[in-house]
């Protein structure tokens, strides 16, 4: 899965974008290549695991942890999934700037990553690594693999909004990761298409329904929709959730503290599968790039994805892309939520050069530091509030606006649950709905008998 | 054998087996068979059996094993959906791969073998797919299958979801895999046929047996080495069919095959390690059933 990030350029390719299983975005620790060696052959090896990956791994720059000795100072190993062209730029400009320590980055595919960050923390991991706020971050500090920076956030805390130093935060309330970027979901359109037709920006769920029948009889298919790759329909579940049962109730349910047979959760599909015969058909076959181009083309009228859609933009056609917040469903909750995941970087527990990794850390807090990422990688955004928005394309300072606005931001399914629940049970259970949208209660007994057992 | 010690006929046989196996015998033998047995226990039963063990766990690669007994098979069988929908695929590919393709294979092959003309061509048009791995064979079947951009609904004018909709993919993917297989039990058939003495065929036909006849009465039995030979290669593919659906869409939404399960939930952040590998565990048993049967047999044959 994943979802994630952005990276926009890149012509990604649709199995490297996103295609590690589960769930995950883009990264993936950044695994030495002793360390992935290590790993798959203690996991091959006793446990039976598969080691496919083995071979994936690329340590690109240097490699090894080890030299590493003196607090502050000295050599700081960071881990990276900036596989990308763009973001491996991006994140070698950021560290040529941080002078208190030698720091060595160890590339890795983004979705090599992601798959074995168990092993690799259990390993010999870098000193600091690249993660993702929420849920998932706090699913490995609870494990007692990262350290918790709490004193580094007295520092920088300052620089944060509340809703990102809680993203930060694990379940014990001590901090355990530094946002760097992020970059939001809402719905795409193409400003000159829908000046031609002279659509107006739906604010309702009614007006959303009366929008896509217009665009019906315009010719147009509404609401652009895939789902191949099973993560991109988590992002129309929470952002329906989120605006028919609020904020409150997605994150309890995503813990696993609600049932998935609760009538809200019900009411939810029940929405959903109204919108559904508005959505492009055949979303099980079809890729996330592919519905971005039919956009693009002016075959589909909208579509609700992150902001990466315009990687599969020409260039000169990134100023035509615009968005809107999902509309309303309840108006209890209004449009008060966002979905934004936020990439950053934690300290490996096992880190040997923790103090130079705090100061990296530090460094990547910096509201400097972030303006060079967004600089460079125009699919994100900095996390910091001091960071200086001026420079940022209008399309940037759009998704900026729409942030900031919103008074919580989730950090969608495969990162505000668990792993496996969302790999395993959400992403069949997504398209089993799509497939067969009609059989609603059979599929929330499922996936509520699921939940029990992976919760347990 | 005290009893026995004078019976010359035993002194004998003790002497001569004495001789047979010197000391130096006895070490290489230890040697030799002793680093086999061990390799085999360690990267064979080793892990098979702490697949075992760990299927009766909620490992997940990180915390504590605790054990919970057959909770993992209960829940499999009960509770996750994609588990049985992967059996059937299973059996849907071991039966399409051994009821469809081998015997088109063998069709190919007896047709070759009949010098037709441009046969080197069709041997080596048959035989290409061969050379690709399966993951290649599912990115080519995108091109093919894709509902926007592929050739088949571009050729044929049809709007079909063939990747999408779970109802047909598995069939289209199936032939995907097939038309790799076909040309792979085509190669054996075609060397096995080469092998058959014409004269057998001579005389059948001088005895007045058909075509039809003169191949199923005696040139099929006579290719039996063979035939168990693809029948195991059949059964394997069957089995370890992955690459294919991975490459497609991860083995989802209608392609769930048990080796993908396994994988699915093993491999990952927050591993799954105790229930995949109870897959794996059902995975095993059913190959263990073609096994056995095979050893079964090929011993029989051997006494």
């Amino acid at each position: 899965m994943t979802q994630r990030p952005p990276m926009p350029h890149r012509a990604v390719s649709p199995m490297s974008h996103r295609m590690a299983p589960p769930m995950s975005h883009r990264a993936a620790p950044p695994v030495s290549r002793r360390t992935m060696l290590r790993g798959s052959l203690l996991g091959a090896a006793a446990f039976g695991v598969p080691a496919i990956l083995a071979g994936c791994s690329n340590p690109a720059e240097q490699a090894a942890p080890g030299g590493t000795a003196s607090a502050g100072g000295g050599t700081v190993t960071l881990g990276s999934n900036a596989s990308d062209e763009v973001p491996k730029k991006s994140l070698e400009t950021v560290v040529k700037s941080f002078t208190q320590a030698q720091v060595k980055i160890n590339t890795v595919d983004h979705n090599t990553f992601q798959e074995n960050i168990n092993r690799y923390l259990r390993g010999t991991p870098d000193d600091a690594f690249t993660w993702f706020a929420g849920y998932r971050m706090q699913f490995f500090a609870e494990q007692g693999l990262a350290v918790d920076i709490s004193d580094v956030w007295q520092e920088i805390g300052g620089d944060y909004t509340p809703a990102f130093k809680a993203a930060s935060t694990g379940a014990d309330g001590k901090q355990y990761f530094v946002p760097f970027t992020y970059y939001p979901w809402a719905v795409f359109y193409r400003k000159s298409l829908w000046r031609e037709k002279g659509y107006e920006i739906p604010k309702t769920l009614d007006e959303f329904t009366a929008l896509s029948r217009e665009m019906k009889a315009d010719g147009l298919i509404p609401i652009a929709f895939a789902d191949k790759d099973g993560w991109p329909a988590m992002g129309t579940f929470d952002i329906v959730n989120m605006r028919t049962n609020g904020y409150d109730f997605h994150i309890s349910l995503m813990a696993g503290k609600e049932s998935w047979t609760d009538p809200r959760v019900k009411q939810v599909f029940e929405t959903w599968r109204g919108l559904m015969e508005h959505h492009q058909t055949g979303a099980n076959g079809r890729t996330w790039q592919e519905a971005a181009q039919s956009l693009q083309q002016k075959k589909t009228g909208m579509y609700l994805l992150g902001m990466f859609v315009a990687q599969q933009f020409p260039e000169d056609e990134r100023d035509d892309l615009d968005f809107f917040a999902f509309p309303e469903i309840n108006p209890q909750f209004g449009q008060d939520s966002v979905e934004a995941p936020i990439d950053g970087y934690m300290i490996s527990a096992k880190a040997k050069n923790v103090e130079g990794a705090k100061q990296l850390l530090k460094h990547f807090a910096a509201a400097s530091s972030q303006n060079i990422a967004t600089g460079l990688d125009p699919g994100t955004l900095a996390a910091s509030s001091k960071a200086d928005t001026s420079g940022y394309s209008s399309l940037q300072k759009r998704g900026a606006e729409l942030v900031s606005q919103a008074a919580h931001i989730s950090q969608f399914l495969d990162r505000d649950t668990r792993p496996d629940f969302a790999s395993t049970v959400m992403i069949p259970a997504f398209q089993r709905f799509i497939g067969e949208p009609d059989d609603i209660d059979a599929l929330l007994k499922d996936i509520e008998a699921q939940k029990v057992n992976i919760f347990r | 054998m005290t009893a026995l010690r004078d019976s010359p006929e035993v002194t004998a046989r003790r002497t001569r087996r004495a001789r047979r196996y010197s000391t130096r015998d006895v070490v290489v033998l230890v040697i030799g068979l002793g680093i086999a047995v061990l390799v085999d226990l360690a990267v064979v039963w080793g892990p098979t059996l702490a697949s075992v063990a760990l299927s009766g766990t909620d490992w997940n690669g990180i915390s504590e094993l605790r054990w919970i007994g057959g909770d993992n098979y209960r829940d499999l069988t009960t509770e996750y959906p994609p588990f049985w929908t992967a059996v059937r695929n299973n059996v849907l590919w071991l039966g399409f791969l051994g009821l469809v393709a081998t015997p088109f294979g063998l069709l190919c092959a007896v047709l070759l073998d009949r010098r037709l003309r441009m046969s080197r061509f069709y041997q080596s048009a048959l035989y290409m797919p061969v050379v690709l791995s399966l993951a290649v064979v599912g990115f080519i079947a995108q091109l093919v299958y894709s509902q926007d951009y592929g050739v088949l609904n571009a050729v044929t004018g049809m709007n079909t979801d063939w990747l999408g909709d779970p109802s047909i993919n598995i069939w289209v993917v199936m032939v995907a895999a097939a038309w790799r297989h076909v040309g792979y039990v085509m190669i054996i058939y075609l060397a096995g046929l080469k092998a058959v003495d014409p004269a057998l065929k001579e005389a059948a036909a001088i005895d007045g047996a058909s075509e039809r006849q003169a191949f199923f009465r005696v040139v099929f039995p006579v290719l039996r080495p063979i035939n168990v030979i693809v029948l195991v290669i059949t059964v394997i593919e069957a089995l370890r069919a992955f690459d294919i659906v991975y490459a497609i869409n991860k083995g989802r939404n209608g392609l769930e095959l048990l080796s993908v399960l396994v994988t699915e939930n093993i491999v990952g952040e927050a591993s799954r390690i105790g229930f995949g590998s109870a897959i794996a565990v059902v995975l095993l048993v059913i190959s263990l059933g073609f096994i056995v049967t095979y050893l079964t047999q090929v011993f029989k044959e051997g006494r």
